[in-house]
Order: C-alpha cells, then sequence, then structure tokens
C-alpha cells in the first residue's frame, strides 16, 4: 500500500479526531464551569447531586461511559441511538454525537474541579479589597477575580486537553472512525503495521502545536504573580 | 457634631462573642489608635465599621446620618451597603493588591468603575472625571512616595511600597474615615518605618483615621486619642498622655508593661 493512500485515509480519520476534540472542548469547558457553580453552590442539594454526579464520573473509566452513552439506549430501552429521528438514521453522525456527548460529560467533570480549585484558591482578601473600594460584586469578579483564576487554572487546563488529543482515540470503541480507528483497521484487514506509528506522529505534532500555544498564553500572564 | 458616633456595637461569631457593645465617637480630623492583644477585637471592630461584617446588634452613625442599624426591620441591600461603606476606606493587614494591575491601574480602577458609572463612556463628563482621577491618583501615589513606581506590577514592590499603594488606593475614594488595619504587622521590621511616616504624614490633612496597630510608639506619637481593647470591651479610653503615663485599669497596665518590655 502507497505511502500517499495512507495518508489519505490517516488524514480523514484525523479530520475526525480534530472535530471530536474542538466539539469536546467548546462545550466542556462551559459546562465545566456550570457543574463548577452547582458545586460551590450555597443550595446543598444542588451541591451534592453535583458533586456526586463529578464523583462518579471522575472515578468511572471513560471508556465504560462511551458504551453505555452509545450502546444503553439500546439495549436496555430498544430505542438505538441510530433510530433517534435527529440523527436521521445516519449510523456514523449518531455514534459520532452520542461519543462526543461521553466527551463532554467527562472533561465538563475534570474541567469544573480545575475551575473550582481555581476559584476558590483566589485570597479572601482580593474580595474584600474589592468592596471596601466602593465595587459591586459583578466588578469585582470580571475586574479582579477572573484573570487571577484564568492564570491559576491555565496549567491544569492545558494538561487536560492534552489528554483529551489522546482519549479522542478511545472512540474508536463505538466505531467512530477517527485517525486511530483507520490506522487500526489497516493493522487489522491489511495487515499493515507501520501506520500505528505514523498515527502516533499526528498526535505528537498535534499536542506540540497546543503545547506552543499554551506556553505562550502562560508566558503573557506571567507578568505577574497573585 | 461627630464624624463618627459608634452606639453599643456588638458582634458574634456562634457562641463567641467577640464586640461586646463597643460604644465611641470621633470627631473629624481626629487620629485615634486603637490597642489590645489578639483576639481582643480590634480587627473585628473595623471589619464591622467597613462593612465586611455584619454587627450583631448596635448601630453607627457618618456625620449624623445612620448607615448602620442592627435593629433595622431589614437587612440593607447590597446598594445600600455599597453605598454607605463608601465613608470609610480601609487599609488591611495583607495590602491585597490587585495583583494584574500596575500601580497606577490599583490606584484609578475603582474610581473609574464608579465614573463609568455615572457618566456614558464617550462623554466629555466623562473625559473630564476621568482627567481629575488621573490627576488625583499621580498626587497620591507622589504623596506616597512611589512616583517612579506608577508602572510597576505588586509583585515587583517590597511589602512597605505595597503598603504605601494599599493606602493611595484607600484614598483615591476619599473616605471621610480612613481605617488601618495592623498596616505594618505582615511587613519586616526595617520596613515598618516608611509606612508609618506616610501614615504620619496624612494627619495634617484633615482626614479622620483609625489605626488598629501594635506599634506603641506609633499610636503614643501620632494619635490624638487611644483606646484600649480586651475581650470585646473598650477598657480604656483617653489621650496617649493618659492611656500611657497614667492607665488606670489593671488589663492596660499588664498590657502596657508587657508591650514595652525591653528585652
Amino acid at each position: 500500500m502507497l505511502f500517499w493512500d495512507v495518508t489519505l485515509q490517516l488524514l480523514e480519520g484525523f479530520g475526525l479526531t480534530c472535530l471530536l476534540f474542538i466539539s469536546t472542548l467548546v462545550l466542556a469547558l462551559p459546562l465545566g464551569l456550570v457543574f463548577a457553580f452547582g458545586s460551590m453552590s450555597k443550595t446543598k442539594p444542588l451541591q451534592f447531586i453535583t458533586r456526586g454526579f463529578v464523583y462518579i464520573i471522575r472515578g468511572t473509566p471513560l471508556l465504560l461511559q462511551l458504551m453505555i452513552v452509545v450502546y444503553l439506549p439500546g439495549i436496555v430501552f430498544h430505542h438505538p441511538l441510530t433510530k433517534w429521528g435527529i440523527f436521521g438514521g445516519n449510523v456514523e453522525v449518531a455514534y459520532f454525537c452520542g461519543a462526543l456527548a461521553a466527551f463532554v460529560i467527562n472533561y465538563a467533570c475534570y474541567f469544573s474541579e480545575i475551575y473550582r480549585g481555581g476559584i476558590e484558591n483566589i485570597p479572601r482578601g482580593q474580595y474584600e479589597a474589592g468592596q471596601v473600594l466602593g465595587m459591586t460584586k459583578r466588578q469585582v469578579f470580571f475586574k479582579v477575580i477572573l484573570l487571577q483564576v484564568f492564570k491559576n487554572i491555565l496549567a491544569p487546563i492545558s494538561n487536560e486537553t492534552i489528554t483529551l488529543v489522546k482519549d479522542t482515540a478511545l472512540a474508536r470503541s463505538v466505531a467512530v472512525a477517527e485517525i486511530f480507528f483507520v490506522s487500526y483497521e489497516l493493522l487489522s484487514l491489511k495487515n499493515i503495521i507501520w501506520p500505528l506509528f505514523y498515527t502516533g506522529v499526528f498526535y505528537l505534532v498535534f499536542n506540540t502545536i497546543l503545547t506552543i500555544l499554551f506556553n505562550k498564553l502562560e508566558k503573557r500572564l506571567s507578568y505577574f504573580r497573585s | 457634631m461627630s464624624v463618627l458616633e459608634v452606639k453599643n456595637i456588638t458582634k458574634s461569631f456562634g457562641k463567641t462573642e467577640v464586640l461586646k457593645g463597643i460604644s465611641f465617637s470621633l470627631e473629624k480630623g481626629e487620629v485615634l489608635a486603637i490597642i489590645g492583644s489578639s483576639g481582643s477585637g480590634k480587627t473585628t471592630l473595623l471589619r464591622c465599621l467597613n462593612f465586611l461584617e455584619t454587627p450583631s446588634g448596635g448601630s453607627f452613625y457618618v456625620n449624623g446620618e445612620l448607615v448602620y442599624d442592627a435593629s433595622a426591620q431589614k437587612a440593607p441591600s447590597e446598594a445600600q451597603i455599597r453605598k454607605n461603606g463608601l465613608h470609610f476606606g480601609l487599609v488591611f493587614q495583607s495590602f491585597n493588591l490587585f495583583p494584574q494591575y500596575t500601580v497606577f491601574r490599583n490606584v484609578t480602577l475603582a474610581p473609574e468603575l464608579k465614573a463609568a458609572e455615572t457618566y456614558r463612556k464617550g462623554t466629555a463628563e466623562y473625559r473630564a472625571e476621568i482627567e481629575r482621577i488621573h490627576a488625583t491618583a499621580h498626587s497620591l501615589i507622589a504623596r506616597v512616595g512611589l512616583t517612579d513606581k506608577e508602572n510597576s506590577y505588586p509583585c515587583q514592590l517590597s511589602g512597605g511600597q505595597q503598603q504605601r499603594v494599599a493606602i493611595a488606593r484607600a484614598l483615591a475614594r476619599q473616605p471621610e474615615i480612613l481605617c488601618f488595619d495592623e498596616p505594618t504587622s505582615a511587613l519586616d521590621p526595617e520596613l515598618t518605618g516608611e509606612v508609618l511616616r506616610v501614615i504620619k504624614g496624612l494627619k495634617s490633612g484633615d482626614s479622620t483615621m483609625i489605626v488598629v496597630t501594635h506599634e506603641m510608639e506609633f499610636a503614643r506619637s501620632v494619635a490624638d486619642r487611644v483606646i484600649f481593647m480586651a475581650d470585646g470591651v473598650i477598657e480604656e479610653e483617653g489621650t496617649p498622655e493618659e492611656v500611657f503615663g497614667d492607665p488606670q485599669s489593671p488589663k492596660t497596665q499588664a498590657f502596657l508593661a508587657k508591650s514595652l518590655e525591653k528585652i
């Protein structure tokens, strides 16, 4: 098999990898903030439920969650994802969306704990200083607290983001044809092994770019220490 | 008329009664030093005046106007607290500068936000107000001797310099009563002098100040009046000469003996 053919096939898979990665980030970053506010809520039942949910999601394998989201509707409720109207009978779209849902929930939980840590780490004196200067709670949050939280959470968020790039490979287990799925097909059907290593290079390059971006961001915020 | 009139303020945290009925009044331009051992309630009193704690009982007045009353029917709204809180300024023990802003921006941030609420951005009034705020900030920063540090970030300053910025920042809101909560307790001994000198320098104006401090020499030389607090009550009150020179209460005598002890 030609190098060029493999490259094309892998690129197609990589497109889906990128789509899964970006959609997960775009949805999980804000959802994580919602979970974070839930777990810091003064309403005890809400706090209890959110923390319990985060505890379960963080304590079980993402692989298991993927399978539950994608297969449970069909096996237990006899209403498989593929038959859901919104997916228009398209198996690929249905499984991709199922996988995406599992990724978003899982990563939102991790992000929520990072946010919570970042927010709770801001010294109380910062809020108090804002208050005695006559700033509203809103002004204190947006003008004083937010950037410090952002700086606090940047390193752990970049860590999770890099893990997410590699975790997308798990979508293979629910038949999403991302790059790892493609290279594994090449191995099992055509018995060629080198595309696996080639796939590794794709992940490595992607993560290198992300690392450079995060380092730049970190440098831009290094002018102050909280 | 007194600029500040505090009537029977009490404060409990759970079952612990930290303030057991504090009353005093303050004339315009007066400097009041509050001394006493740790846990006597000095800091809690300042925090109550600045609305960082809600007193359990009592009331206080600024220029004869009621600004807090624990027996009021309903708790004050956030907006009310905000408005009434502006009578007071507070300089914290731990400075609490905003780390992401320069010295200048630390001083101008709150007044600028206020200006943006009062005037529409882009109007001549708004621009004039911003200009006034900037001019005030430059002169306040000069007053605390940090003109060459205007564009520095807090992490580039020593503790003493940070505290001086905090003083300029508090003054920028033009509070009627400026409170200091142990302003030199977090500083290395060699840096306390510069901060105390700045506070002393403010006295020449007509600003009214309340200083909670462990610096007995400073309290003696700067204050017009001294309050000694112990276990949540005012144990002794008077001029520095009276309290330091001829303390009446045995608790004051014991405290002063300990504080002024030379090793």
